[in-house]
């Protein structure tokens, strides 16, 4: 699995969506959807270190860093690229 | 990390500690509401105020698991000394430790593990529990500082505390800040009357205009709630499970060797089928929650993202089965069991704590049933 599909299966899976029909697009900003319960910030940071090995810094824990898929996708580009250099 | 030779070793000579210097005290801790500055200091001696922090901070760097272990030992014999483990260790230090900046955990850490500070945690208010997002402490910003006031409730050694974990809002969006107990305007006052926790000085705490500097900030302004608060609850959720799984084994050892001891009928107790019923459940219960624990300690340990859930259902069962436990020990012991010569008195009270703090037995089921409702849904 790629880690855009792998970050994204993370997220329906720990969204709080009763319906069935909700689709996630990539830009879409899942804490202003209010589909997130208390949990899931941090349930997210720590998905994100563990499955990229990446650690993620005091600074970068914005919601903006992690508010979309693509965001979660450039900050762990940006990470992977700083950790090969 | 220490290998697990050594770190069975620190639990087994806690255990040691916990039987010499805790057990035979504990009816006084309660008698006195609150332990003995003479024992925080033996424990902070020990390395036991800071077991799960890093060595370069001081602690003993006990993995999740063991960790848990050592909450265990404290646990069955003592709520209060297991209750400062938990504020000052998992929710306060580890906080730090997650998200502290370098001066905030070489000025802090050091002393929190040698018992030179006392931690504490701010977020419950007379009016707000579980909905901790609508807390009514506020802050705001002058030139070099920043301005909180509120009061705060059931702030576990918020009495004795020097350094505290404070939760305030602003516009709705909520920051941890840490405030020492010597910055003027604030003051705390034990609360009286408790049922249980009656040695963990227990207290209200009010902020009067309390200027915080600015480097005090714990993480971000404005995501105390999303990052702060979710993980200090998450490291309490885990030290709770253990706390029950404590109770409820000290339980079920005073439930088994009672029934073996008192005679009815010209029978032990033990021989009558529905006392052995209860035991039957008694260990059953307690082995599946500590089953849950350690699953969840594993999986902390390895830093897997489902470990958060895992400790909310660890938290979830190992109290309810406390509460089961202690109930059936107390059935069995009769009119003895009201009695506090006997342990089941305090377990019995002390176990129904564990379904109210660190978010309630409801607050769980609906995060955990959130989570059911997404993992073990097969779409056809």
């Amino acid at each position: 699995m790629d880690c855009r599909n792998e970050i994204r299966k993370f997220i329906m899976e720990n969204l709080s969506i009763d319906e069935d029909n909700v689709k996630l697009g990539d830009d879409d900003n899942y804490f202003e959807l209010r589909f997130v319960n208390s949990l899931f910030a941090m349930k997210l940071v720590n998905f994100v270190e563990q499955s990229f090995e990446i650690e993620i810094d005091n600074d970068e824990l914005d919601l903006k860093n992690f508010s979309t898929i693509n965001n979660i996708m450039t900050l762990i580009d940006k990470k992977t690229v700083n950790k090969r250099n | 990390m220490s290998c697990d030779l050594e770190q069975r070793k620190i639990v087994d000579e806690a255990e040691a500690f916990v039987n010499q210097e805790i057990r035979p005290y504990v009816k006084c801790f309660e008698e006195n509401k609150g332990i003995p500055r003479e024992l925080i200091d033996k424990m902070a001696a020990k390395g036991y105020l800071a077991a799960a922090l890093p060595k370069q901070y001081g602690g003993l760097e006990l993995d999740p698991v063991y960790y848990g272990l050592f909450t265990e030992v404290f646990g069955k014999a003592c709520t209060a000394t297991r209750s400062l483990i938990t504020v000052h260790t998992s929710l306060v230090g580890e906080t730090l430790v997650r998200f502290g900046t370098e001066e905030q955990k070489n000025k802090w850490l050091p002393r929190l593990a040698r018992g030179e500070a006392i931690g504490a945690f701010g977020l419950s208010e007379p009016d707000i529990g579980s909905d901790a997002k609508n807390i009514k402490t506020s802050w705001h910003e002058e030139d070099d500082c920043y301005v909180i006031n509120g009061t705060k409730r059931w702030i576990t050694f918020g009495h004795l505390a020097d350094l505290f974990i404070i939760i305030a809002a602003n516009k709705g969006r909520s920051t941890a800040f840490l405030v020492e107990r010597a910055f003027p305007g604030f003051e705390t006052k034990q609360i009286e009357g408790m049922m249980a926790a009656r040695a963990t000085c227990i207290a209200e705490l009010y902020l009067n205009n309390v200027r915080v500097p600015k480097e005090n900030v714990l993480g971000k302004i404005n995501l105390g709630f999303e990052y702060i608060v979710s993980t200090s609850l998450d490291c309490g959720r885990y030290s709770i499970a253990w706390a029950g799984v404590a109770i409820a084994q000290e339980a079920l050892e005073a439930m088994v060797s009672y029934s073996r001891t008192r005679t009815q009928f010209n029978e032990k107790l033990r021989s009558f089928q529905l006392i052995r019923g209860m035991i039957g459940d008694a260990v059953t219960k307690t082995h599946a929650a500590r089953a849950l624990a350690l699953k969840a300690g594993e999986l902390r340990k390895q830093k897997d993202p489902d470990a958060v859930m895992e400790t909310t259902m660890a938290k979830y069962f190992a109290s309810k089965v406390a509460v089961d436990v202690a109930n059936d020990a107390l059935q069995v012991h009769g009119g003895n069991g009201f009695l506090s010569e006997y342990p089941v008195e305090r377990l019995y009270r002390e176990a129904k704590v564990l379904e109210v703090i660190e978010g309630s037995s409801q607050m769980q089921q609906e995060m955990i049933s959130s989570f059911g409702l997404q993992r073990y849904y097969k779409r056809r």
